[in-house]
């Protein structure tokens, strides 16, 4: 017995030993010309893993001294990376959901410039971009895959059967889902259990109707949550998630459906509802068998005021670089290619802020028409909410998407809930 | 010597952690900053944090109360039944998978979607069974004349003397919701000494002219329209036609209204909200009942086996009925293994965490939150608020120190 207790303990004890090699590893080995191992810890899973994987395919073949070891980090990877980063083994690269973190870690040194990947960056992508991955004067970030979120998806057949167009502005907007209830579709699959859905409404509206300038000023607190401008684009929501009839289950149905769930709302043949409200990242989550064009297609969010016509509100994934090691500065240079960009794009399911993909590299057309609106939007935001502290503007149960669930449960109480958003966010940015 | 590889383990998975979360609940969020008992006043101010202690409070309450005494009954019942052991193992079985995956079951048995929830579905088919729900439940009233409600059915206020036409438009439906049969609406004919008129789905593509019956709008066949007085008292009823319209044959000469009763527009059962904001506490009290409901059984089982049998058999010949044998006797005997059951479940329920994690979905997390969750929350859900999150964990201890330590004297005096 132990004999058997110190067996254990010693697998233990090797167990571990192993377990600091490993860590200790990738950092020991210096690299000396292209070559070495990269570990990356990404948010990219599934179907988005497979196709970053192609990326890095193309670049290891390009450089075969070098390796790469790509883990999936989902929804967890923010806790992942900053863990990783406070454990002292840190990945050589990190890809992040939000730039909130990537600032916060360049701010603390963690993570290195990649100011030699500026001049291909300045060349093929839109100034907004490197300055959003600009910390202090330096670039950190490359924001490799975007989102537009400015689009709204619709079910084919359901605007057949409503004699329904797709609006351009949200007077007509209104009253296309006002025709679609008539029809006796519901016209909003609304994915309120999910937050974030609501703070991108929320934003989509803000920018159109408060306009570019109040909206960069709420996005660093400059202005209150309570001012005149969040009440009335609150109002302007709650024509939309006030609508109760016309919303599957209505408002209580809604708190309880998920963004995946929403998604096969619209996006099917048997459809509860009508359009779905979110970016371009919607068909990925499709489970029918339902094609572009044919069952399911896109407009852009409605304008409210003819100045900001062409406002798109989009979001993106960060690639930073934690080590600053020859094989992870050629990985960041690649990534700031074209070539790199395009692999991913004749995938699918994929926008580039890169300008450099040429229009036929995506081959799903309304994929097409959303990424070629988001490179060459005239006037684009950074998702607010990802821009804000996370406590305030990412948290699950919390700050904004919390409260807007609460405004979802009572659409009435536009005061109360800009009263108490901007109290959440004043306690967020600490004052 | 010996004991080098424990102590060094203990020092480095126990006793470095417990110190440094003492010490980090009295700094600043992810900072070295001192900032005294800050966080701990938070714990008692934060909305959050005071929901998470009312509701552990609840869990406290009921849970291990209702977990013993669901386990004693099993566990009296199964002694007397043949197909104890299938039962037991029946009831045992939730024990066998982890907490996660039981509130990842009870996630899908909770939804409020009928065709989703298993919970709902069961209520649904009792519910509609009693009251069936009606041909057209969305449907509502295309013009301003047809006024009511679902629930107490449309009328139409234009009055009607014999000779008249009722036109009772309707929207809202979907073309794959129009009754079987359904063909293009016409226009009723006006009678002598009739009222008659037509239900149809008032819209066509487009939307088209409300309140007027156009080519390819469909009529609505079987609804059942209502004559009545002026009073609001049905006179008669009949049924619509294929193309939608009905006739009221030889009407006296007086004013009235036609009306489509509420049963037509009766919604099928929508589902109790289990995950909403109200009932997700009870939810997940059902829920982790029925996972430790098997282990509370087995435990007493085990305690009631063990009870000499004669005390049992002397008690019923003194002449006990069966209640105040278990009331008398049983139960006192029981007392012991009844209490380890009772005080395992005090510290379960105290830490309570996954299913609480697994089974509410995002929105009504802040309203189901218990200090376990509040813990994590604050600590990695984004917040990174570790000062706070280390203040909740050292508050959580020493909720927990007392219960440990009646169970430690509890050993000692068994020992």
């Amino acid at each position: 017995m132990r004999h058997y207790r110190w067996y254990v303990l010693g697998l233990f004890a090797l167990v571990i030993a192993g377990l600091v090699a490993a860590g200790t590893a990738g950092g020991a080995r210096h690299a000396r010309g292209v070559s070495g191992d990269i570990s990356i810890i990404g948010k990219w899973t599934g179907g988005e893993q497979k196709s970053f994987q192609a990326v890095v395919d193309a670049f290891e073949k390009q450089n075969p001294d070098v390796k790469v070891k790509y883990t999936p980090g989902g929804d967890n990877t923010p806790q992942l990376v900053s863990t990783a980063v406070a454990g002292g083994n840190p990945p050589d690269v990190a890809i992040l959901p939000q730039p909130g973190l990537m600032r916060d870690l360049a701010r603390r040194g963690a993570a290195k410039p990649i100011t030699f990947a500026k001049a291909t960056l300045a060349k093929n992508e839109a100034p907004v971009w490197l300055t959003l991955g600009t910390v202090k004067g330096k670039l950190y970030g490359l924001f490799f895959k975007a989102a537009n979120k400015s689009t709204v998806w619709y079910n084919v057949k359901l605007f057949k059967d409503a004699g329904a167009k797709p609006a351009t502005t949200f007077p007509a907007f209104l009253k296309l889902a006002k025709t679609l209830k008539a029809s006796g579709a519901k016209a909003y699959a609304i994915a309120a259990a999910d937050g974030w859905t609501l703070t991108d409404l929320f934003e989509n509206i803000y920018l159109r109707q408060a306009g570019p300038a109040k909206y960069d000023l709420l996005t660093t607190h400059k202005i209150k949550w309570t001012d005149a401008s969040v009440k009335s684009a609150l109002r302007t929501m709650a024509k939309i998630v006030g609508d109760t009839g016309n919303i599957p289950g209505g408002r209580s149905g809604a708190l309880q459906t998920d963004f995946p769930t929403s998604v096969t709302q619209v996006l099917t043949d048997k459809p509860k509802a009508a359009m779905e409200i979110e970016g371009d990242f919607v068909p990925n989550d499709v489970k029918a068998d339902v094609k572009p064009i044919k069952d399911y297609n896109v407009f852009p969010f409605p304008s409210i005021k003819a100045s900001t016509r062409a406002g798109i509100v989009g979001g993106g994934d960060t690639v930073i670089m934690l080590k600053s090691n020859a094989a992870a500065r050629a990985l960041i240079s690649y990534l700031a290619t074209p070539q790199a960009a395009t692999i991913w794009a004749n995938r699918g399911g994929f926008s580039s802020p890169n300008r450099g993909v040429k229009s036929s590299a995506y081959k799903d057309p309304l994929n097409r028409k959303t990424s070629l609106a988001l490179a060459n939007a005239k006037i684009f935001r950074f998702d607010m909410s990802d821009l804000q502290p996370a406590a305030f503007g990412a948290t699950t149960g919390q700050g904004e998407w919390k409260l807007f669930q609460d405004f979802v449960s009572n659409p009435k109480n536009v005061n109360g809930i800009a009263a108490k958003l901007e109290a959440a966010a004043k306690k967020a940015y600490g004052k | 010597m010996f004991l080098a590889p424990a102590v060094f383990f203990l020092t480095v998975w126990i006793l470095y952690p417990l110190i440094d979360t003492v010490r980090r609940s009295f700094l600043y969020r992810d900072t070295n900053r001192w900032i005294g008992f800050h966080n701990y006043k938070e714990i008692f101010t934060l909305d959050t944090t005071v929901t998470a202690i009312k509701n552990n409070a609840i869990w406290i309450g009921v849970v291990p109360a209702l977990v013993t005494a669901i386990g004693l009954i099993f566990a009296v019942l199964t002694e007397r039944i043949r197909w104890s052991v299938a039962f037991k193992t029946v009831v045992f079985m939730p024990m066998a998978i982890s907490l996660f995956a039981a509130g990842v079951i009870w996630r899908v048995m909770d939804q409020e979607d009928p065709h989703l929830g298993a919970l709902n579905a069961g209520i649904g088919a009792i519910h509609d069974t009693f009251r069936p729900p009606g041909a057209l439940p969305d449907a509502e009233p295309s013009t301003a004349g047809l006024t009511g409600s679902p629930q107490r059915g449309f009328v139409l206020q234009t009055p009607l003397r014999p000779g008249d036409v009722a036109r009772l438009g309707l929207t809202g439906i979907s073309p794959d919701n129009v009754p079987h049969g359904a063909v293009q609406a016409a226009n009723p004919t006006p009678k002598a000494h009739g009222i008659t008129g037509v239900v149809w789905r008032d819209f066509k593509p487009g939307g088209g002219k409300t309140g007027q019956v156009e080519q390819g709008e469909l009529g609505l066949p079987g609804v059942t329209v209502e004559l009545r007085d002026t009073a609001g008292k049905r006179i008669d009823s009949t049924s619509t036609e294929d193309n939608g319209t009905f006739a009221f044959d030889d009407v006296d000469a007086s004013d009235y209204r036609a009306a489509i009763g509420p049963k037509t527009f009766a919604k099928p059962f929508g589902g109790i909200a289990w995950l909403g904001p109200k009932l997700i506490t009870p939810a997940l009290i059902i829920a982790y009942t029925w996972v430790w409901a098997g282990f509370a059984m087995v435990v007493i089982a085990a305690g009631l086996a063990a009870i000499p049998r004669e005390v049992l058999e002397a008690a019923r010949t003194d002449g006990g009925t069966e209640w105040q044998v278990f009331r008398r006797v049983t139960v006192p005997l029981l007392a012991p293994v009844l209490s380890v059951v009772f005080i395992t479940m005090l510290i379960n329920v105290l830490k309570v965490f996954d299913i609480v994690l697994s089974v509410a979905p995002g929105s009504s997390q802040d309203d189901a939150n218990v200090i376990a969750l509040a813990m994590w929350r604050s600590s990695f859900g984004g917040v990174n608020d570790y000062g706070l999150g280390a203040a909740i964990a050292v508050f959580l201890f020493l909720l927990v120190i007392p219960v440990l330590a009646l169970n430690v004297r509890r050993f000692r005096r068994e020992a």
